[in-house]
């Protein structure tokens, strides 16, 4: 295998694997600001039970994130050494406020939030725990920000030639604000909340089947609900927007999403479908007009472009696995909508918590947006193939010339070894924790005194 | 391309980013120096309970601390991208061992106390020694090159195999840097601890310091002797007599603020000591980045470097905004978990 395809599947595999984490400590962290304002709020000590529990499990996943995600700092270097050069003026300063704003925020306050339970009065920890919501949020800002100017870059300027070609800033904030940057920015965030409050029904709702912890279950499920049902709902305007933006500005990547060979004056969309590469056509269950439609073009008049009226050398090749992870993902995006709203409808009817067959269903439920998150990065990321920064930069000059095949393969082989092992723990000690449960109430007598033994043991 | 700087103050932007940069990583060292040298001791502790208190010592705070690494290589990227490009793919096989170390430290810390089993604790307590002590070995490796310069070809990429980055000058000053770190952490454990095991700490402290002495004369001196370069420095400029030797006094004054349980003194000391230290790198390297040992063509300077004047100015903006905050915030912290540690439900 040569240098290219090594150094993209380790940086695929290694982003992926770091994305399973950032969304869930968004998200969690959301869910984390309201229980513990509810419980400034009503005084009502189960709602801090329920903080402090998804606080333990919060630590879990945000110290992971923070571990893999150094990694891709580190790799735009070693493996992308040109990208790094190409792209530094613009996508540096976006990295550098990311670290100054963003990271420092969300670490600085990450050891209030975790041990700071005893030390500091409630509100004060609660603005702890609001901060680091706002700290990982803010670094969604920036890297979302970054790898949005390379789906759609603005505000720059092209300085040299050829191989010392590089884009430098004009106007800062026509990079900030891209034309893509905030549709993808309330997309990320909205799966984001979405990874958190799924998480949550589903260990609510496996504790509601088990007869465990039931009371506030009972309350973690409605809140959770409520964020998922609100947040599932803007997620299909938030997609419907980005989309559009993909629409106008990578129209050979909407053509990949469609799986779409050929030009239409009245595109529909798929449903599910399977793109034969080889022949050149989708086949599957389409609503006729629905694209243009979506895209506000004109049926019969306005071209919507396929795949063939690119150059080969400028439109993406494995068209078919992006259709289908931009398929899954829109799927999930959906079937998430329905699961919540007809929880609600269950909720409104009183009827909830005796729907077992639901919950058993918001038990697996947790895995969905995540996969739809995974996968919406695959459909963006490959889409925008054979550019890694969009019309100006190719993935297949973007290397580091110092870096050999060996060198990635063994980097590689290590990463996919430690974090298979990093993966099987989060799953023990997740499962763990839920097996353990939230502390029972008793808990706050003696954690009010310092030395208490019974303490010590965690 | 010769383009216009731009100056604050007097000075370019180049050199001030320089500086910043110079900072962050100085702020790196000092903050997560103590949480590594803290590590490297840890196997040292024998009781449970002991390495508990070692861990939790550092529990609130390491997390915020290794920010300041992923700042520092952002504020490279940001500010000299084709130094950043250079040097990352030069240390390729390096920084990929530096960065799965870093995760397993991480992990370790995190969920070495999650489980009571004796193996369980024992594999993390392991991984997390030498997690700490190899990370800290690393960055004198790294800092030991930078100091000799790297065979960088006219587009500044390293020529040759990345095993010559194993010369026995970067061996030793990764020994330097590891006694130099390992010191600094039992200071900051000093404060943290009380009783018996306040006691063994002192101990350990003092070989540390022993330790670092030795590593430091040896690397100074295989130095002086095999690279002209450094040589010369010594001859033309009293810098690099002044900042070692201040450097040395403060530590070797650690003992004496030690025995007078000046332990926030003994801290500033060795604070003073590792700054010092990357003050000497500094001083050599300026205004040079990555020197090029083929040809001084290929240097990669601040100058030829640097992104763009205006990018810098917007990045300087961002520092003088971000720099009360981030010092703000972690004094808080600090001051919140002052004191010794106190074990509760909440800690690792």
């Amino acid at each position: 295998m040569d240098v290219e395809i090594l150094a993209r599947i380790q940086f695929a595999f290694t982003v992926a694997f770091h994305y399973i984490y950032p969304p869930l400590s968004i998200g969690l962290g959301l869910l984390m600001v309201i229980f513990e304002g509810l419980f400034l709020y009503s005084k009502n000590s189960e709602y801090e039970r329920l903080a402090r529990f998804y606080t333990k499990i919060f630590g879990l996943t945000f110290g992971i994130g923070v571990a893999t995600g150094i990694v891709m700092e580190f790799e735009f270097g070693t493996n992308w050494a040109v990208y790094s050069k190409y792209v530094g003026d613009v996508f540096g300063s976006a990295l550098a406020a990311e670290g100054i704003f963003a990271f420092a925020m969300e670490s600085g306050f990450l050891g209030l939030l975790l041990f700071g339970w005893n030390r500091v009065k409630p509100w004060v920890h609660f603005i702890a725990t609001l901060m680091v919501l706002i700290g990982s949020m803010f670094s969604a800002v920036w890297i979302v920000v970054a790898n949005s100017w390379q789906q759609t870059p603005t505000g720059y300027h092209i300085v040299g030639e050829g191989m010392n070609a590089r884009a430098e800033i004009t106007d800062f904030w026509a990079m900030v604000f891209n034309p893509s940057s905030v549709d993808r920015l309330l997309h990320v965030w909205n799966g984001s909340f979405l990874a958190g409050a799924f998480l949550v029904l589903s260990i609510s709702a496996f504790y509601l089947i088990k007869g465990r912890h039931v009371e506030i279950s009972k309350k973690a499920f409605k809140i959770a609900l409520t964020v998922a049902a609100t947040f599932s709902l803007l997620q299909a305007f938030s997609g419907h927007s980005s989309a559009n933006v993909v629409a106008t500005h990578q129209p050979a990547k909407l053509a990949a999403l469609e799986g779409q060979y050929e030009d239409s004056d009245d595109a529909g969309i798929m449903i599910v479908g399977w793109v034969n590469q080889k022949e050149q056509k989708t086949v599957g269950i389409e609503i006729p007009s629905m694209l243009h439609f979506l895209t506000h073009k004109e049926r019969g008049t306005e071209i919507i472009k396929g795949l063939n009226s690119f150059p080969e050398d400028q439109r993406p090749t494995a068209i078919n696995a992006i259709f289908q992870f931009y398929h899954i993902m829109v799927g999930i995006g959906f079937t998430l909508i329905g699961l919540s709203l007809a929880a609600i409808f269950f909720w409104w009817r009183g009827k909830l918590f005796e729907q077992k067959w639901l919950l058993r269903i918001f038990v697996l439920s947790a895995i969905l947006p995540q996969i739809a998150n995974q996968f919406g990065w695959f459909a963006a990321e490959m889409g925008r193939q054979p550019w890694v920064v969009y019309g100006l930069l190719r993935t297949s000059d973007a290397l580091s010339e110092a870096v050999t095949a060996e060198q990635v393969l063994f980097s590689l082989i290590l990463f996919f070894v430690v974090y298979l092992f990093l993966f099987l723990l989060f799953v023990y000690l997740l499962n763990k924790k839920i097996q353990h449960g939230p502390e029972p109430p008793a808990q706050k007598e003696y954690s009010d005194t310092k030395r208490n033994i019974k303490g010590i043991i965690a | 391309m010769e383009t216009e700087l731009s100056y604050f103050m007097g000075i370019d932007y180049p050199t001030l980013w320089f500086l910043v940069i110079g900072a962050v990583f100085a702020g790196y060292a000092i903050l997560d120096g103590f949480d590594l040298g803290a590590g490297s001791i840890h196997l040292f502790l024998k009781k449970d309970q002991s390495r508990r208190i070692a861990l939790n010592a550092i529990g609130p705070v390491w997390d915020g601390n290794e920010v300041w690494l992923v700042i520092a290589g952002g504020a490279l990227f940001a500010g000299f991208p084709v130094a950043y490009a250079s040097l990352f793919s030069a240390f390729y096989i390096l920084f990929m061992l530096f960065l799965v170390l870093l995760i397993f430290r991480a992990i370790a810390i995190e969920f070495r106390s999650k489980e009571k089993m004796k193996w369980w604790r024992q594999f993390w307590d392991v991984s997390y020694f030498i997690a700490s002590n190899s990370l800290s070995f690393l960055l004198g490796v790294i800092v030991g090159n930078l100091m000799i310069g790297l065979p960088l070809d006219e587009r500044g990429n390293l020529v040759g195999s990345w095993l010559q980055l194993l010369n026995p000058y970067a061996l030793l000053m990764g020994a330097t840097i590891l006694a130099l770190f390992v010191m600094h952490g039992i200071i900051y454990l000093l404060l943290k601890t009380e009783g018996r095991l306040y006691a063994k700490l002192r101990i350990l402290l003092r070989r540390a310091v022993i330790l670092f002495l030795l590593a430091f004369a040896a690397a100074s001196t295989y130095g002086l002797l095999n690279y002209p370069k450094l040589s010369d420095d010594l001859q033309n400029s009293v810098v690099f007599w002044l900042l070692p030797l201040l450097g040395i006094i403060a530590i070797l004054s650690i003992p004496a603020w030690i025995k007078r349980r000046k332990f926030s003194v003994a801290f500033m000391a060795s604070a003073t000591g590792i700054a010092l230290m990357l003050g000497v790198l500094a001083f050599e390297l300026y205004p040079v980045l990555l020197y090029s040992t083929i040809d001084s063509a290929n240097h990669i300077n601040v100058y030829n470097a640097a992104a763009s004047q205006k990018s810098l100015g917007i990045m300087l903006g961002f520092a003088a905004l971000g720099t009360p905050l981030i010092l703000g915030y972690t004094a808080f912290v600090f001051y919140t978990f002052r004191g010794k540690v106190q074990l509760d439900e909440n800690s690792y």
